[in-house]
């Protein structure tokens, strides 16, 4: 998000919060998300697809409301169907732009022939009507909605399989083939809506979903302040906000002010600078000493974690101004003592949430097979766990590398703790030595995830080799 | 957010609209009051002299240009005190020892597509020359990547307060024409020092010119000078990458070479030949120049250029010159030098086409170390000369 989009926002949220009635406030927490989410989708080579991506993006959140929600065609309410025509009647109007040359366009560009806008609503519309019209064990549509899901998921985060699609697409739209590259196809908050997408389909699988309204889902998935950048909240949260009558108070105006302010400073002062002496993939290779090696590793990771705590506060201070207290995803990680406290403070909704829909039914899994010693579930578990976080971010080595360190960081940290713990008689610490083993704890941590910070940053693992010897004195 | 903090502001609607405004008022008032104390103070220039260079990081070998400053780790700003608080000179105390040479000019002295121990400067140092007295001469490069003599003499002015010894200025026929004077951004956003320059050594450019950047008063404000600003904190920050990888520009893999095959142009500017009259060029650039030094020796050095071998180049020696103009200037430049008693070097044909870069004054390494040769040996002639005249 730009310095311009995020005062729309809030000019945007501040009407909504200030102003919206219960009845209202629905309706155009909605239609603003609608309108977000083509306004960020950044401009693509191929052809239509900064319009098309964000129509997908919506077509599988309403899939997803078909196939979740529970009750036959005839349970539709009106407000259901209302927030239906809204869709079609918002999606219809920005298509439109492409022929009002003063308003054109929302979009990055000039949008699709309202005839091509108008068969892929009908898909979209027909598949949810068939979902809808699906009687029986529905169990199976869920399953398919998770796979697809993270088969669209690993294409998007797979540079080859992305560049093919890219292909394909330039193909379909007679577009030169020879220039496909994954550069092609950036959709814009697909990791945050794809998991906020998984999180629905398997509540509804564990019967913990509760039943959401057609607008309620789409202003869930596609909130317009936690869009880009998350965090990933929980539909059960989301909802009581939602739900409620909501009118902006002096208290929560300061509150989401300074959020909004101290976002902003922390990604447009703070992450901006330290961009420019941050490790990088161009300057790994020009530095030889070991110290202004440690110097550009400290800016970068100081840059993701004041880019990313940034963009979270201008989220939630967003949120808060329209009524939605969007969960925290920061809490002071570099600061922490242990790798495991790092994760409990670090991107804390995505990693709250691969503990709830991965780690711990693993870990139940594994548990239940009872050959299998405590510390082999655990390093299973954790191992698989960060690997995979690691791969959400893309398919390469790197992260892959990045997340097994992690893992292996908070496994060894978990023996660790496991091995204090079952000595007879802990040692008494007096209260300077507790301070300095907590600073020790907090420095050594810091330095952990420091190190990582090389692998996830860098493209090749040899770069990152590299860069490790260097900081080392070993090359 | 702490609930104490918050207690205090009533919760109602209406008391919120109040709250609205009144956070907004207070927030334009802030703004105001801000921009009007920094109008009033205009700290730009002790800012500018607030450097890590010298001090956190090694000063720049070099003054601050970078047109790709994410890759060069260099950026262009035309603030003259941050531009200098970040060169070496800064924070170099002259001493005895030394013999303190600047050496001012366009791109081929600061030195484009070379390393900094590839400049003209850089080889000269190499050299370790000294003075028949025994000092060490150390060169520092003062040159800057626009043409013109005017930017030359601004940079000449600023630079007088680090004491030099001798200036040696490169000049190339591109740098007299008067209407380019006042072309270089550098001079164009000093307004006040070059009108000062243009008052006390009478010269014909015009100090009320539009190209100036004016500074009325909305020019003062921090808003409006938010890019100074933010230029000079980002040199600060670029400091950082200088001093970890020593690199203060961006190479280029390939370039495209030195044009060899030219236009059948006799036209140079809006001269048309034979005529290139003497009173079209800042000769009196150069006077000043040797004004400002006062006793300090200036030695004048026409740069080489690219004589080119291809077509047309019966016309014209390169891009930039016919040869009837270039011939003209280089008969009018020493006829000026012996009028004025100016000490001047002529090296115009010095270095083979092969030397030379991406343009007809750019000189690759072995043609600026074939360069600082022979400047170095006319300088050592010519100290040894200044020794027994003393």
């Amino acid at each position: 998000m730009t310095l311009g989009q995020i005062l729309v926002f809030a000019v945007l949220s501040l009407v909504i919060g200030r102003w919206a009635n219960l009845r209202w406030r629905p309706w155009l927490l909605m239609v603003f998300s609608l309108l977000a989410i083509y306004w960020l989708q950044p401009g693509m080579p191929l052809r239509y697809m900064d319009f098309w991506l964000p129509t997908l993006a919506l077509a599988l959140t309403v899939w997803v409301w078909a196939a979740t929600r529970s009750g036959g065609l005839r349970q539709l309410s009106s407000a259901d169907l209302g927030a239906a025509g809204l869709i079609l009647v918002v999606v219809l109007l920005i298509g439109l732009t492409r022929y009002v040359a003063p308003l054109c366009c929302l979009t990055a560009t000039r949008p699709p022939p309202v005839s091509q806008i108008g068969l892929g609503l009908v898909f979209v519309a027909g598949l949810g009507l068939f979902l809808r019209l699906i009687r029986g064990n529905r169990s199976w549509i869920l399953g398919f909605g998770v796979i697809f899901i993270l088969i669209v998921f690993v294409i998007l985060k797979t540079e080859p399989l992305t560049t093919a699609l890219s292909a394909a697409v330039r193909g379909l739209m007679q577009q030169d083939v020879a220039l496909a590259s994954a550069l092609d196809v950036r959709w814009l908050g697909f990791s945050y809506i794809a998991f906020r997408l998984l999180h629905v389909l398997r509540d509804r699988m564990a019967g913990r979903l509760p039943d959401t309204g057609l607008g309620e889902l789409v202003s869930f998935i596609l909130f317009f302040p936690a869009l880009t950048a998350g965090p990933i909240d929980r539909i059960q949260r989301f909802s009581n906000d939602f739900r409620h009558d909501f009118r902006l108070d002096s208290p929560q105006l300061l509150e989401a002010g300074e959020r909004l302010v101290w976002g902003i400073f922390k990604k447009f002062v703070l992450a901006n600078a330290l961009t420019l002496l941050a490790l990088n993939a161009f300057n790994a290779n020009q530095i030889q000493s070991p110290f202004w090696m440690w110097v550009v590793v400290y800016a970068y990771a100081l840059l993701i974690y004041f880019d990313f705590s940034g963009y979270t506060d201008v989220a939630i201070g967003l949120g808060l101004l329209s009524g939605i207290r969007l969960p925290e995803n920061f809490s002071r990680p570099y600061l922490q003592k242990n790798l495991t406290q790092f994760w409990n403070s670090w991107h804390m909704t995505l990693a709250n949430w691969f503990r709830a829909y991965y780690f711990n039914p693993l870990t139940r899994a594994l548990r239940g097979a009872r050959s299998l010693p405590v510390g082999w579930i655990i390093l299973t578990g954790q191992l698989s766990t960060m690997v995979l976080l690691g791969l959400w971010h893309g398919v390469t080595w790197n992260f892959a590398i990045w997340g097994a360190w992690h893992g292996l960081g908070l496994f060894l940290h978990n023996r660790w703790s496991e091995f204090l713990r079952r000595r007879d008689q802990p040692a008494e610490n007096s209260p300077w030595r507790q301070r300095l083993l907590n600073a020790g704890g907090t420095l050594l941590t810091f330095h952990y995830v420091a190190l990582g910070w090389v692998w996830f940053v860098l493209p090749t693992p040899q770069l990152a080799w590299r860069v490790w010897s260097v900081l080392l004195g070993l090359g | 957010m702490d609930k104490v903090s918050t207690q205090s502001y009533s919760a109602s609607p209406a008391t919120a609209s109040g709250f609205i405004r009144g956070v907004l008022l207070k927030a334009a008032l802030f703004l105001i009051l801000i921009n009007l104390l920094f109008v009033a103070v205009y700290p730009l220039s002790t800012l500018g002299r607030l450097s890590l260079y010298n001090w956190l990081f090694p000063g720049r070998l070099r003054l601050p240009f970078g047109e790709a400053p994410e890759r060069a780790y260099n950026l262009s700003l035309y603030q003259l005190d941050a531009m200098f608080a970040s060169h070496v000179l800064n924070g170099t105390p002259k001493p005895a020892s030394e013999y303190r040479v600047f050496l001012l000019g366009d791109s081929n002295t600061w030195g484009f597509l070379l390393r900094n121990e590839q400049t003209l400067a850089g080889r000269l140092n190499a050299l370790k020359l000294s003075t028949p007295d025994g000092q060490e001469i150390r060169f520092y490069n003062l040159g800057y990547p626009t043409i013109s003599l005017t930017k030359d003499l601004l940079l000449l002015d600023y630079a007088l307060r680090y004491d030099p010894d001798m200036v040696i200025w490169l000049v190339t026929l591109e740098a007299f024409p008067q209407e380019k004077q006042l072309s270089s951004p550098l001079v164009q956003n000093n307004p006040a020092p070059v009108r000062q320059l243009i008052q006390t050594y009478q010269l014909p450019a015009n100090p009320n010119d539009p190209a100036f950047a004016e500074e009325t008063l909305w020019e003062r404000t921090i808003l409006s000078q938010r890019r100074t600003l933010a230029d000079m904190l980002r040199l600060q920050l670029y400091g950082v990458m200088w001093a970890a990888t020593g690199i203060d520009q961006d190479y280029p893999a390939t370039y495209t070479p030195v044009q060899s095959d030219l236009a059948p142009d006799l036209e140079y500017g809006e001269f048309s030949p034979p005529e290139l009259p003497v009173e079209n060029l800042a000769f009196d650039v150069l006077l000043a120049g040797n004004k400002m030094l006062g006793e300090r020796p200036l030695l004048i050095v026409n740069e080489p250029i690219y004589i080119s071998r291809g077509e047309n180049s019966h016309l014209r020696y390169n891009f930039y010159y016919p040869r009837w103009a270039y011939d003209e200037y280089r008969r009018l430049l020493a006829q000026e030098s012996q009028n004025n008693g100016w000490i001047t070097l002529d090296l115009w044909d010095m270095i083979e086409p092969g030397f030379f870069t991406n343009t007809a004054i750019h000189l690759d390494p072995e043609g600026t170390e074939m360069l600082a040769e022979r400047i170095a040996e006319f300088l050592y002639s010519m100290l040894s000369k200044d020794t027994a005249t003393k």
